[in-house]
């Protein structure tokens, strides 16, 4: 959508630099002149904050690998070595582990902003899918991180998880010892753990790039989930509008993740991986991180092994089908007045999961993961049934009436003024 | 090219050659897996971690457990009292989710002592019922903390999430107290 390049190299050498590798044009189109929908709210920060998290996980690992130990024997000691010993080691430490917390607050907004303005529908279907997968991805980097401290938590959670695939028939038990390189978790497994730690985000840097290609071949979506129809009413260029907001969100969202790194460094972890790993006792109460409860609180509702794996696992596929699942054209759920209260019913059952996630799983904790268990993939039937049926409001006949209508007169015109002079205010 | 067209069938040499190219180039991928993957599984150390060990039991007393490690894994070595054989050997085997018997766990004049592997067969948590003030569940055998899976005193699993039975290693009795495993 972005249309041809506005980038006219300035000097002699950028002229020559772009004869052969179009390097600041890109960055030009793609950063200064790319043009953003005009409302978008800050719901729409997450995304940069997103990437900020990724470089802060790759520059504060890639430090903390410079004094970390893989050993089973040694792991636990080296991390106490970087907490004690080592020139602001506390810091890089608490800010990685932090940092993995502070990724998936981040992720989980910029997932429910998809689901709440229907930012998966048509024509952005990949880039929807792309970012299951980045969902992934961060998810099994950051079990695998956990493990590495050799704590209780990780010895367990890495015993829990990997055999998750024994369930499995027939290959399970051979999935598993492959997994482990051994007869259950011990240093082969931290050791490949460590590796795959240190590539995933690295992987995970890679679907980022096709996951803004995309969006940059479909454009954003926006409040109203009206396409752009006229890029000079209905939108803006990223710099300065975009840039700035995204700095602002990216600031108070550093604010808040400086808050728990130095007054509350161990609020989302667990006290027993403090403990050094012992294959022999297992903590009274196992948890995972916070972030992947509700998906724990699910594998637990179901009574049966391999059935439970399997809900887990569907639990975050049938995210991907949700392009096909949805059968309403309209894309924002504030002009659906059905699958709207769906929205929020489906909200607040993901936060009772991650709550029963954290419960004992016994008596009625079990029956109410199962309810909600049901109410989780419900939404998604919901979803296909009403939008055959649900009467969606009047739609804004464009991005620029929405916002002129919301407006008032004196100030309207200012801001339609602002922007059609823009294309010529250098970037 | 037409000199290399084999009218009769319409196939060409370029044909045969793509086709090749293309098996062997499978076959080699195919060959270049197998060590990537290979090195994946246990490794000759740890596999020779795996011999035989001997162990004596003549300091458990009954009523007490013990735990000890065979191939890196967790064994629970456990004197059981005659209440315990009792209940282990009154259970109707065909209402069990894994069906065995209390003799097919054992070895035969030495049932006091029950050995088992001691990860719970549901996701490997280590149950609680060794200690003298551990849980014992509700059949007097092991509580599973991590998702409540009960055993009995026989290591059979009664209630809960878990699949199995807590499976008996490989072993043997050579002498009155004293057993080989592996
Ligand atoms: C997607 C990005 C990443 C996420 C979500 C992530 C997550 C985690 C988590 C949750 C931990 C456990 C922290 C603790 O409780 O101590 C951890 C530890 C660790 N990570 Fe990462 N990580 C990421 C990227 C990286 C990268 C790129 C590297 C190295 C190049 C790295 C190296 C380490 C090391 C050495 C540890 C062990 C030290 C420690 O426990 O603090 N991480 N990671
Ligand atoms: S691991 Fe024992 S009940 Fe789940």
């Amino acid at each position: 959508m972005s249309g041809h390049s506005s980038y006219v190299p300035k000097t002699g050498i950028e002229r020559w630099l772009d004869a052969r590798l179009p390097i600041i044009r890109l960055t030009h189109d793609s950063a200064v002149s790319y043009p953003v929908p005009r409302n978008l709210n800050y719901l729409w920060t997450f995304g940069g904050i997103l990437a900020f998290m990724l470089v802060a996980q790759i520059v504060t690992g890639i430090i903390l690998v410079m004094h970390y130990t893989p050993h089973a024997t040694m792991a636990f000691n080296s991390v106490e070595h970087i907490m004690r010993d080592v020139n602001y080691g506390w810091l890089l430490r608490y800010l990685h582990s932090n940092g993995a917390s502070m990724f998936f607050i981040a992720v989980y907004v910029h997932i429910f902003r998809g689901l709440y303005y229907g930012s998966y529908k048509a024509p952005r279907e990949v880039l929807w899918i792309l970012g299951v997968v980045i969902f992934l991805l961060m998810m099994a980097t950051a079990f695998m991180g956990y493990v590495l401290p050799w704590g209780q938590m990780s010895f367990w959670g890495a015993t829990v998880i990997t055999n998750l695939f024994s369930a499995l028939p027939v290959i399970g038990e051979t999935i598993v010892t492959f997994l482990w390189g051994g007869y259950s978790v011990d240093n082969p497994t931290l050791n490949r753990f460590f590796s795959l730690h240190y590539l995933l985000p690295f992987m995970i840097f890679g679907v980022v790039v096709l996951h803004i290609w995309a969006l940059h071949v479909v454009g954003q979506n926006n409040p109203t989930g009206v396409e752009v129809k006229n890029v000079q009413k209905d939108t803006v260029p990223f710099t300065p509008y975009a840039t700035i907001k995204d700095l602002f969100g990216m600031v108070v969202f550093m604010v808040v993740f400086g808050w728990f790194v130095f007054y509350q460094p161990n609020f989302m972890g667990h006290a027993d991986n403090y403990i050094m790993a012992n294959p022999a006792a297992t903590p009274a109460h196992i948890v995972p991180e916070w972030y992947f409860l509700p998906f724990y609180a699910i594998l637990r509702a179901i009574p049966d092994k391999l059935g439970g794996v399997i809900a887990m696992g569907s639990a975050i596929v049938v995210l991907a089908f949700l392009p096909w699942i949805d059968t309403s054209k309209v894309k924002s759920m504030t002009y659906r007045p059905i699958a709207r209260q769906l929205f929020w019913a489906f909200f607040v059952v993901c936060i009772a999961l991650g709550y029963l996630g954290a419960m004992p799983a016994e008596g009625g904790y079990v029956i109410a993961s199962q309810i909600f268990t049901a109410l989780y993939f419900g939404y998604f039937v919901a979803l296909f049934v009403v939008g055959l049926f649900e009467r969606p409001k009047a739609l804004p006949t464009s991005i620029a009436d929405a916002v002129l209508a919301s407006a008032h007169g004196g100030s309207a015109a200012r801001i339609a003024t602002a922007t059609a002079a823009e294309p010529n205010v250098k970037g | 090219m037409a000199h290399a067209t084999d009218t009769s069938t319409g196939t060409t040499r370029r044909d045969f050659l793509m086709l090749a190219t293309g098996a062997a180039g499978a076959v080699a991928i195919g060959a270049a897996v197998i060590p990537l993957v290979s090195q994946l599984a246990p490794d000759a150390q740890t596999v020779a971690a795996g011999a035989p060990i001997d162990v004596d039991l003549a300091p458990v007393a009954e009523g007490q457990a013990i735990k000890l490690f065979w191939r890196g894994k967790l064994i629970f070595v456990r004197h059981r009292t005659k209440k315990e054989i009792e209940e282990a050997k009154a259970v109707d085997v065909a209402t069990l989710r894994d069906p065995q018997t209390d003799e097919q766990r054992t070895k035969a004049g030495h049932e006091q002592f029950l050995i088992i592997y001691g990860n719970c067969t549901h996701l490997g948590c280590v149950p609680l019922g060794n200690a003298p003030g551990d849980p014992k569940g509700d059949f007097d055998g092991w509580f599973c903390p991590c998702h409540g899976s009960h055993y009995d005193s026989s290591g059979r699993i009664r209630k809960g999430p878990a699949p199995l039975n807590l499976p008996v290693p490989p072993y043997a009795f050579n002498g009155d107290t004293k057993i080989k495993i592996g």
